[in-house]
């Protein structure tokens, strides 16, 4: 059933729109189209001088190893902070899900940490790992581990994946008990009675109907972690030690910000820009074709 | 989410534009945008308040702006959109790339010669006069707070591990040596710690050992400056410090100030940190502590000269439309922090050193290095010897970004993934890369 209200003439439909289009265009059609403009020039800091080099800041980024090893470590990165943050809040859903006592209390404490800001959060986790401020950190060096995240760069890079995992299980957590409550308690009645028990329910009858919800949150969180855990990374590690916790959105913010490279930052911004319209291609193929069938 | 990509797009807007300065009658408006939090951020609000009763002909608003690369970016980009700050206050890393900022500055000489106004290079300190000077000793931006590197070392944890406590390491043989006795004897759970590894390690230890830290004068003379950090005197040290980590006897606690807060929390017994870090550790340090010389290396230079100054200065920014009594009233204002009074005052509330002889004379005759006995030795380190083309400063353009590049570096050595040469020898080829990049685009 489609529901579909014609207008007499064009202006009135033009004008509802206009000040979404407006907003577009102020924010993302013209600076997008400032960033490639920059992406293809070299500047003086300033702005006093401005040369068009064309490619050279694409082909200068590809071809130094530094930046290629940050792509995989960014996808690495999504993927593990995405897989994490989605498996313990899909846990964590389900049981909040029964009915339990106090499951009100339950449910608002998981929801809480989302509302704290990621600067804030990555504070309290230095305040919890740091190894010789930190309490757990402390317990984990006295433990006999080599715990040190400043210079291990594995260890600086599970912190950063707990840390902005952590944080994205809040989110995650409501879309999936949403998820979870909106499937009809018939269809798992039905299947109780045809013997269907705990984990092969889950897996065979829960977990498919859940999955446009979680397509949805694979995308969200792959997103997340591309770009919002820059707060969370930035404020723990900086992206060092060396520069294993380097992520491609801390590498345009040190570039542009930092040292203010603004051809080479543009550039990356252009690349990062490419990621995420492939990213949402992909989520309105598989979306679409899952929440339609 | 994707505005987020797009940073550098949205630079001009996001820095927020300057209020507009009507030229109503009334005193001349001078906005000063710094990046001093905290205490100092008090000390600085006071000192413009007296600035402002002084006389009525000016009145200066000091806005903090963040960090010292807050402060610079949005500095910048205000610029950018037309609007810069009268005066921007820029970290001493940030020198190389504001003296190629060509007309968006006026340079301190400039703003004197055309506002007819006096202000003697001369009565600064040497070292403080050197680091914002063109090579002809003319000065580009106006020394404000300035610091150096020494070694902060924890006198009970020296007594408990049966060292000398009136008696620091002067030499780094003697520095290895104390550290492995104090690493033997725990005092403290760490021996010896570095904040701000490449400007105290080694731009630092070039300076006083009258090393080349960059070809071309330190990068004075020319932009096309080339690193000399991988010549053998730098990896020694780098050596060194590798050695001392594996022995126990060393630990990297992290970058910039980080390492800071382990000294003073009673951590470590040794410390290397700037001298403005005076104040933090009077506050919090439950010890008895005491600041010495940074160490030398007999080997590389049995007479070590002046050691270099950190900090920032400021920097008169140009913009359409700005009048001749603007310039003016920034004039007024750098010649009334140069005062004696002012340059003491501030040294005295912040743990800066005090950037003028007069000033430091000052502190002296008022008796405040008596009431506190060590404040004096980073100017006396800054003043040391005979100044030369080593121990000026560093004009390297994205200095910042090059110290970045050899933090990755050393982390990586310190966590044995590389050799000193090696760490080296990539810090100078990626840092090359920086100012070659950096020349490219000032010269375009």
């Amino acid at each position: 059933m489609e529901r579909r209200t014609i207008f007499p003439g064009w202006t009135l439909p033009a004008l509802l729109l206009l000040p979404q289009l407006v907003i577009s265009f102020i924010f993302f059609y013209w600076p997008a189209a400032q960033a490639i403009w920059s992406s293809l020039t070299r500047e003086d800091p300033f702005g006093l001088s401005a040369q068009f080099v064309g490619l050279e800041n694409f082909a200068d980024l590809f071809a130094d190893p530094l930046y290629v090893a940050t792509i995989w470590r960014t996808l690495f990165f999504c993927a593990a902070v995405a897989a994490l943050s989605l498996g313990i809040a899909l846990l964590l859903a389900s049981f909040a899900d029964r009915e339990i006592r106090a499951r009100g209390f339950y449910r608002t404490m998981l929801i809480w940490p989302y509302a704290i800001a990621s600067a804030m959060a990555a504070v309290l986790w230095i305040l919890l790992l740091h190894p010789q401020i930190g309490m757990l950190g402390r317990a984990l060096v006295r433990a006999g581990l080599n715990w040190d995240y400043q210079l291990n760069g594995a260890q600086a890079l599970l912190m950063v994946i707990i840390a902005s995992a952590w944080k994205q299980i809040s989110y995650n957590f409501i879309f999936l008990l949403a998820g979870l409550q909106s499937i009809p308690k018939t269809v798992i009645e039905a299947a109780r009675m045809d013997g269907a028990k705990g984990f092969h329910r889950f897996r065979t009858i829960i977990l498919p109907l859940l999955m446009p919800t979680v397509y949805f949150l694979v995308v969200v969180n792959l997103v997340y972690a591309a770009f919002d855990a820059f707060g969370t990374i930035w404020a723990l590690t900086q992206g060092g030690p060396g520069k294993s916790t380097e992520t491609l959105v801390v590498k345009v913010y040190r570039d542009g910000v930092v040292n203010l490279d603004l051809g080479s930052s543009a550039a990356q911004s252009v690349v990062l820009m490419a990621g995420v319209i492939l990213l949402t291609a992909l989520q309105f193929r598989f979306l679409g074709k899952k929440t339609t069938s | 989410m994707k505005r987020r990509t797009l940073l550098a797009g949205a630079a001009a807007i996001a820095a927020a534009p300057a209020p507009a300065f009507a030229q109503a009658a009334g005193p001349t408006k001078i906005l000063l945008w710094h990046a001093l939090g905290g205490a100092n951020g008090d000390v600085i609000n006071a000192q413009v308040k007296r600035f402002n009763t002084s006389q009525s002909a000016v009145e200066v608003t000091a806005i903090f702006k963040g960090s010292y690369a807050d402060t610079m970016t949005a500095s910048i980009a205000a610029f950018r959109a037309g609007q810069p700050p009268h005066i921007a206050q820029v970290f001493e890393v940030g020198t190389g790339t504001m003296l190629a900022a060509g007309g968006a500055v006026k340079q301190a000489w400039q703003l004197f010669k055309e506002t007819g106004l006096k202000l003697d290079p001369n009565a600064y300190i040497a070292g403080v006069r050197g680091y914002y000077s063109l090579p002809n000793g003319a000065l580009a931006s106006m020394p404000y707070n300035s610091s150096t590197a020494i070694m902060w070392y924890n006198k009970d944890a020296f007594e408990k591990a049966g060292l000398d406590p009136e008696k620091p390491p002067a030499t780094w043989a003697e520095v290895e040596k104390a550290a492995a006795t104090l690493a033997a004897k725990k005092p403290t759970p760490i021996a010896a710690t570095s904040s701000w590894l490449p400007w105290i390690q080694l731009e630092q230890y070039a300076a006083i050992h009258n090393l080349s830290y960059a070809s071309h004068g330190d990068g004075y003379d020319s932009l096309a400056a080339e690193l000399l950090i991988n010549k053998p005197a730098f990896v020694k040290q780098v050596q060194r410090l590798l050695t001392m980590s594996k022995d126990g006897s060393f630990k990297y606690t992290g970058r910039d100030t980080a390492p800071d807060a382990i000294f003073y929390s009673g951590q470590a017994a040794i410390g290397f940190g700037s001298s403005a870090g005076r104040a933090d550790i009077v506050k919090n340090a439950k010890f008895k502590f005491a600041e010495a010389l940074l160490p030398f290396d007999p080997a590389v230079n049995p007479h070590p000269i002046n050691s270099i100054i950190g900090g920032a200065s400021f920097w008169t920014m140009t913009a359409k439309g700005r009048t001749a009594a603007e310039y003016k009233a920034v004039a007024a204002f750098y010649q009334f922090i140069a005062t004696p009074a002012e340059a003491a005052t501030y040294s005295q509330q912040t743990g800066y050193v005090p950037v003028t002889t007069a000033g430091y004379a000052l502190s002296q005759s008022q008796g405040y290095y008596k009431q506190n006995p060590g404040a004096d030795l980073p100017v006396q380190q800054l003043g040391r010897g005979k100044l030369t083309a080593n121990s000026r400063g560093l004009r390297l353009g994205r200095l910042l970004e090059i110290r970045n590049i050899i933090y990755e570096e050393l982390e990586k050595a310190f966590q044995g993934q590389q050799s000193a040469q090696k760490a080296m020898d990539l810090s100078v080829s990626r840092g090359n890369a920086v100012l070659r990049a950096f020349q490219k685009s000032v010269h375009t």
